[in-house]
């Protein structure tokens, strides 16, 4: 147990320093790279709490997809990085202050939950009988079954973004000359070729 | 020394009030700001197993996936985003960005 706790605190420590790291980087490319490590970390928190089918997905979805995808618009946007950290004084008492309020009312919440007006900690009996079989096995008994048409709903969104991203960013430059197999095979006989008389020594 | 839902509330929690504070203090690149969006939800998944956990109810890990779904369709989305909005004015600076006039 002392082992869990300790694993506890380094996993959640380190997710708590890259998330301020994500914010105060002066570098884009660092913050991408904290964002992964957080992501990282919340996942070993995650296997440590015994989900473990959420934080392998946390780990394919956010290091193998999403990190990468902010890597390449990071590194292929030129930003000018010495004017970008510019206004970051000048926001900071507002932002300070409703972070501050908003982790005060957050700690508020919790200390209600830990003083027990709600009873949520711990197992009930309904719940030992649920964990009993493994995490990932659980979670598809219900997925596939309870929550299905919410699956395909979720498959759908991902669709939509899709198309939607290769929509958004599609663009078809004026003055490139592209082959254009449709036309090529299109054209007929009439189209192609000409048949011209020629006088006898005339030339064409 | 056991951990409990209360250690794991406080961790979402934190990195919540982290990703708040970045959305405020990053005026200058829209990137950071998609980021941290990205940790708010990091933060609301926490929540959501820990007391899918707790509860020993596995309904919670399965709305942290749909969680997860949305967040990566809103990266992509919001990325294409910038990418033509990069392309149209040359700048991703978010004080630019006042085009509606909002």
């Amino acid at each position: 147990m002392l082992l869990q706790a300790l694993a506890f605190y380094v996993f959640a420590a380190i997710t708590v320093a890259s998330g301020a790291m994500v914010v105060v980087s002066r570098n884009p490319v660092y913050s991408v790279l904290f964002l992964i490590l957080a992501f990282f970390n919340a996942a070993a928190l995650f296997v440590l709490i015994g989900a473990e089918f959420i934080a392998m997905i946390l780990v394919i979805v956010y290091v193998g997809a999403v990190a990468v995808l902010f890597l390449f618009v990071v590194m292929m946007l030129d930003i000018n990085l010495t004017e970008l950290r510019e206004g970051f004084l000048k926001y900071f008492p507002v932002g300070a202050l409703i972070g501050v309020v908003l982790f005060a009312e957050m700690l508020l919440g919790l200390g209600i939950v830990g003083a027990g007006s709600t009873t949520i900690a711990g197992l009930n009996s309904h719940g030992a009988q649920v964990l009993a079989i493994d995490n990932t096995r659980a979670i598809g008994r219900v997925l596939y079954t309870q929550y299905f048409y919410l699956f395909q709903v979720a498959g759908v969104v991902l669709l939509v973004a899709m198309i939607g991203a290769i929509v958004l960013t599609l663009r078809t430059r004026p003055g490139v000359r592209r082959q254009k197999i449709g036309d090529q095979i299109n054209r007929t006989k009439e189209q192609a070729m000409t048949v011209v008389k020629v006088p006898t020594r005339g030339g064409v | 020394m056991i951990i409990g839902l209360a250690h794991y509330l406080a961790v979402a929690s934190v990195l919540f009030t982290l990703g708040i504070l970045g959305i405020f203090l990053n005026r200058k690149n829209a990137i950071v700001i998609l980021m941290c969006v990205e940790l708010m939800l990091l933060a609301v998944n926490i929540n959501l197993v820990a007391f899918s956990v707790f509860q020993g109810n596995v309904v919670g890990q399965v709305f942290a996936m749909l969680v997860l779904t949305v967040a990566a369709a809103e990266a992509a989305i919001g990325l294409a985003i910038l990418v033509v909005y990069f392309r149209n004015r040359g700048t991703i600076e978010v004080e630019d960005i006042n085009a509606m006039k909002g």
